[in-house]
């Protein structure tokens, strides 16, 4: 593995996943597999705020679901097509990322989470009292659409290859932020924010970008959601999904690249799985599952396993 | 007379229930505070444990007979007994780490709670008669009041202060904050510390326990009780400064009042003030009202 | 090289796909039951709803001896939109599912429905009560069939302002199921003679109702109507007898079931004017048939479970009688024959998939009448089926051509 450098690693890790999501579809149910992959988007974009910037965010479902319905609102009403339905939704997130981040930035820790969680809390009234949001009814019977105007997405795998698409375009946003000198910033805050601001970064603007970039992504990925399943709902904006996607984030290995894809994986798989199989014991079993987590493997699973390899414990928010 | 455009009586009524619900915030708020100051544990479970002391209440009460008044005494030490276990199994590993690894296993110990009693309660709950003793009301001429809100008030700043008190003017709450802060420093002195830390789990638990016994008569004793109280109660502990046990104790009873004033202008925007208000004290004071600027 | 596994893939789907378009019944009928299982709905739905749906499926079978076998498979939505219209989505399309039903709130019940139509399968709705299934949103594949809010408000906003409450207050739901619930009732108070004297819009949920109580005491009307459900009404039923305002004013729940009557208990609820589309204690039938259903579940039926056994049933028979699962054929068949079994007498489902039965008015037994463990309602009105529902000639639905 040492071997190899950063740039053949990266070239490997895109080969693998694309082919395994060219073939995925026909070996499993597409849409099953687009609401993995619109979680795991959300996931990805979460953890590159809590993972590599430090800043754990209470409030991401403010984002996603308000893209959905953003999404939701000008594809359904107003016709736009898809792919213009979707930068809209990645906008929207970024300009909310923008106003919640210029609000929480300055906040350090708990105080940080608590405000992007009242934020989200007023989103998610504002979400209750909008009347094109229907309510508790759902924006339902969004329409898919035709991507650029030629392939209709009503195609199961027709829209499976879009979202496909676009997740390994966010994904690889993702990725390269990470990797690049702002990545590298970010984690230097993160991990000694002093030594960071006496080095002479600008740490607010900094960290602010990374929260526009995370809720812009976070948007997208909410905005793919509505759709794929042709509806928003009060579920998407519900401080539940806020608090989902950082189980997911965590479940997975906080930190490491494909941890969130893994977490939110497990847990979209578990939820699916558990709703024939045992229906009312459904949380139970899944509160067993995040206190067996948290007491026996905290780096998640993919930090596990790179553990068990040998490579360096990914990185978690330190302790106090 | 008029205020804000109500009647003044109308005006008082909403005040006093305003403060009957703040009441409630406060001592949930306060085994919050105390937990996270001494432990540095966001206990998500808290919620989870309200709903629990009032489930032992009623349990108590429809299988063995026991009446409200030993319920009040035992349900907090049933609750506080499963809290020692989950301190003593659990929690404990967890202290060194980040405040995140707390709050997922409380989130996934709150959880699974909330499912067990839904799958032999069910969702609609069950209901608690009001005691013998505390049942009728008063004509207040402004509003009728029933004598067990007013009870309720009383008990409960009876407790919170008790609490505030034993943590902020006696030697074992001066020990208790010493440990948190060199923990080193006690053991050395000769002082148990894992017990004391362990201890201070059992009554913040205890605490939400004694706070489900209260609220039992008044609201539907059902497992989601506790979910959908504890966020505002965390947006409250929050407020008054993540840790002040004195700040936890005023601003529960303060945002009490705000929220019931809110049902009366705009009653649409009730569950959300209280977050509005903790978006709005943090831009100013980044510390919450009684923290200590870190 | 790894093109040959894809293209196999590709002409497997392709094949499947014509398949399920050819419409030939593969010897099985497959009902798919999305509920709740676990919320806030799963004691007025919930399991109840899977054994009543077995029950069904059994008593079919011993009867009819039909030549084609009936599998149930099952699912909790935990009232989000997403998983229940991916499972919906799973079971059409891989299992081969020819109906989906019960399905309880509305945003799950709408989005299924969308599925269906998009699909060509039967949908059933039992649980939700939104009365926009069977107006803005309804379609040829979709049947409601237990109740509507526009039922349950109707019949006792009109029992009640007719047997003298004509001042009204609304406590609602903060949520388009008690915006609707409120309008209902409203309109129906009004055409009646009575009047709205106030009313105020609580989030959803809410453990307090003291504040809201205050105002409506203070408010001068005689009826306070319950615009909301299930632990909100509970809550404020509770505490509208702790703050004794329900010797002085009336409650009038707009949308309860017999498993709320059975958490407050008769002591607070007493006296209650509310609209059922069943009770086990009407008649020998339905006794009958409670009993064998409370022999399992170990709790009476609420309308949602009984409506579910009955909707089930029903789509059996035609399945039978027409002789193919084909959805158009199938459902020509339940829309033609009446419905005749203890849950419903000439039930009938319209043009816009509405199925309408008598409903009752039912008051909430004193302690002292109640002689029987759930024994709880005294029937007061048979609210017949052609004005227990909202009347065609209000419909907002596209398929009813006026």
């Amino acid at each position: 593995m040492n071997a190899m450098t950063e740039r053949q690693r990266t070239f490997a890790l895109f080969t693998v996943l694309i082919v395994v999501g060219c073939i995925a579809p026909f070996v499993l149910y597409p849409t099953f597999l687009m609401k993995l992959l619109c979680f795991a988007l959300f996931a990805c974009a979460f953890n590159l705020l809590l993972g590599f910037a430090g800043l754990l965010s209470f409030g991401h479902a403010a984002f996603f679901g308000g893209s959905a319905y953003i999404t939701g609102y000008l594809c359904r009403d107003l016709g736009l097509s898809p792919e213009l339905g979707l930068l809209a939704g990645a906008a929207f997130g970024g300009v909310l990322g923008a106003l919640f981040g210029l609000l929480a930035i300055r906040r350090e820790g708990i105080y940080f989470a608590m405000i992007t969680l009242g934020l989200a809390q007023l989103v998610y009234f504002v979400a209750v009292q909008m009347p094109f949001t229907g309510g508790e009814d759902g924006m339902q019977g969004i329409p898919r659409g035709k991507l650029f105007g030629l392939v209709d997405l009503s195609n199961n795998i027709a829209m499976y290859f879009f979202v496909f698409a676009v997740f390994v375009g966010g994904f690889w946003l993702i990725h390269r932020t990470i990797h690049s000198p702002f990545g590298q910033i970010l984690k230097a805050i993160r991990d000694n924010e002093p030594r960071a601001i006496s080095l002479g970064y600008d740490v607010a603007r900094f960290k602010l970008l990374a929260f526009v970039i995370s809720a812009s992504l976070a948007g997208l990925a909410g905005s793919m959601k509505s759709l794929v399943f042709q509806l928003a709902s009060l579920a998407d904006v519900h401080w539940h999904t806020s608090g989902q996607v950082v189980l997911m984030t965590l479940l997975g290995g906080l930190g490491t690249i494909l941890g969130p894809v893994a977490g939110a994986f497990t847990i979209v798989s578990l939820e699916n799985l558990l709703a024939d199989k045992v229906g009312s014991w459904v949380e139970v079993i899944m509160g067993a599952i995040f206190v067996v987590c948290v007491l026996l493997f905290r780096r998640g699973v993919v930090g596990e396993i790179g553990a068990l390899f040998g490579k360096k414990p990914a990185a978690g928010p330190a302790g106090h | 007379m008029e205020i804000f455009g109500i009647p003044s009586p109308a005006f008082f009524g909403q005040l006093l229930l305003g403060l009957i619900n703040g009441s409630f915030y406060a001592i949930l708020s306060l085994g919050l505070a105390i937990i996270f100051g001494l432990l540095n544990i966001i206990n998500f479970a808290h919620g989870a444990q309200y709903m629990v002391g009032a489930f032992v209440a009623w349990m108590g009460f429809t299988w063995l007979g026991i009446g409200y008044w030993w319920a009040l005494i035992l349900s907090p030490l049933v609750v506080g007994a499963v809290a020692v276990l989950i301190e003593r199994t659990m929690l404990k590993q967890l202290y060194k780490l980040d405040h995140l690894y707390g709050l997922l296993l409380t989130f996934g110990l709150a959880l699974m709670a909330e499912g067990v009693f839904k799958n032999y309660f069910g969702v609609s709950g069950e209901s608690y008669e009001v005691p013998e003793l505390l049942q009728g009301g008063i004509n207040l001429g402004f509003m009728y009041l029933p004598i067990y809100r007013a009870w309720v008030v009383v008990a409960a700043m009876a407790v919170c202060f008790s609490a505030w008190y034993a943590i902020e003017r006696t030697s074992l709450g001066a020990t208790l904050r010493a440990a948190t802060q060199r923990p080193d420093l006690v053991q050395a002195l000769g002082i148990n510390v894992p017990v004391l830390l362990t201890a201070t789990y059992a009554v913040g638990a205890g605490l939400a326990a004694f706070a489900g016994v209260l609220a039992a008569p008044i609201m539907q004793v059902n497992p989601v009780m506790g979910s959908n109280l504890i966020i505002v109660v965390f947006a409250v502990v929050v407020i008054g400064g993540m840790g002040s046990i004195l700040g936890s104790i005023v601003t529960g009873l303060g945002l009490g009042v705000v929220e019931g004033l809110t049902k009366v202008f705009y009653p649409e925007a009730s569950a959300v003030v209280i977050f509005v208000v903790m978006v709005l004290v943090l831009l100013v004071k980044p510390a919450g009202l009684f923290g200590k600027q870190a | 090289m790894k093109l040959k596994p894809i293209a196999q893939a590709v002409a497997l789907s392709l094949v499947l796909a014509t398949a399920a378009q050819a419409q030939v019944s593969d010897g099985v009928v497959k009902i798919g039951v999305l509920t709740d299982l676990s919320g806030t709905y799963s004691d007025l739905a919930g399991n109840g709803t899977l054994i009543a749906t077995k029950m069904a499926i059994d008593d079919f079978t011993a009867a009819e001896k039909p030549t084609f076998k009936i599998e149930m498979v099952s699912a909790d939505h935990q009232n989000k939109g997403d998983i229940s219209s991916n499972k919906a989505r799973e079971w059409i399309e891989r299992d081969k599912v020819d109906v989906v039903t019960e399905l309880v709130t509305s945003s799950t019940a709408l989005a299924v429905q969308k599925i269906g139509k998009e699909k060509n399968r039967i949908v059933i709705i039992n649980g939700a009560g939104s009365t926009a299934i069977t107006n803005e949103a309804c379609n040829d594949v979709t049947v409601h069939y237990t109740y509507d809010t526009y039922a349950v408000a109707n019949g006792t906003a009109k029992a009640v302002t007719k047997a003298g409450g004509k001042k009204w207050f609304f406590l609602t739901a903060d949520y388009a199921f008690g915006h609707a619930l409120e309008k209902d009732a409203s309109d129906v108070v009004k055409s009646s003679g009575g009047e709205v004297v106030g009313g105020v819009r609580h989030p959803f949920p809410t453990s307090d109702f003291s504040s809201f109580l205050l105002k409506a005491q203070s408010s001068g009307a005689q009826i306070i109507g319950l615009a909301n459900a299930g632990g909100d009404t509970i809550n404020s039923i509770k505490q509208a007898a702790e703050f004794g305002i329900t010797g002085k004013q009336q409650l009038a729940g707009l949308l309860m079931f017999i498993t709320d009557i059975h958490s407050l208990g008769l002591k607070t609820t007493q006296g209650m004017y509310l609209t059922e589309g069943f009770y086990w204690d009407l008649n020998d039938e339905t006794r009958a048939w409670s009993k064998r259903f409370f022999a399992q579940h170990k709790r009476m039926p609420t309308m949602v479970q009984a409506g579910q056994y009955s909707s089930t049933m029903h789509y059996l028979k035609a399945v039978k009688a027409a002789n193919t699962d084909d959805t158009a054929k199938v459902m020509a068949q339940m829309k033609k024959m009446p419905i005749n079994d203890f849950f419903a007498k000439n039930g009938t489902i319209r043009e816009d998939g509405r199925m309408v039965h008598d409903m009752y008015l039912m008051q909430v037994k004193t302690p002292a009448e109640s002689k029987t463990p759930w024994d709880y309602y005294k029937v007061k009105a048979v609210i017949p089926a052609a004005e227990a529902f909202q009347p065609l000639s209000a419909s907002r639905c596209p398929l009813i051509k006026k």
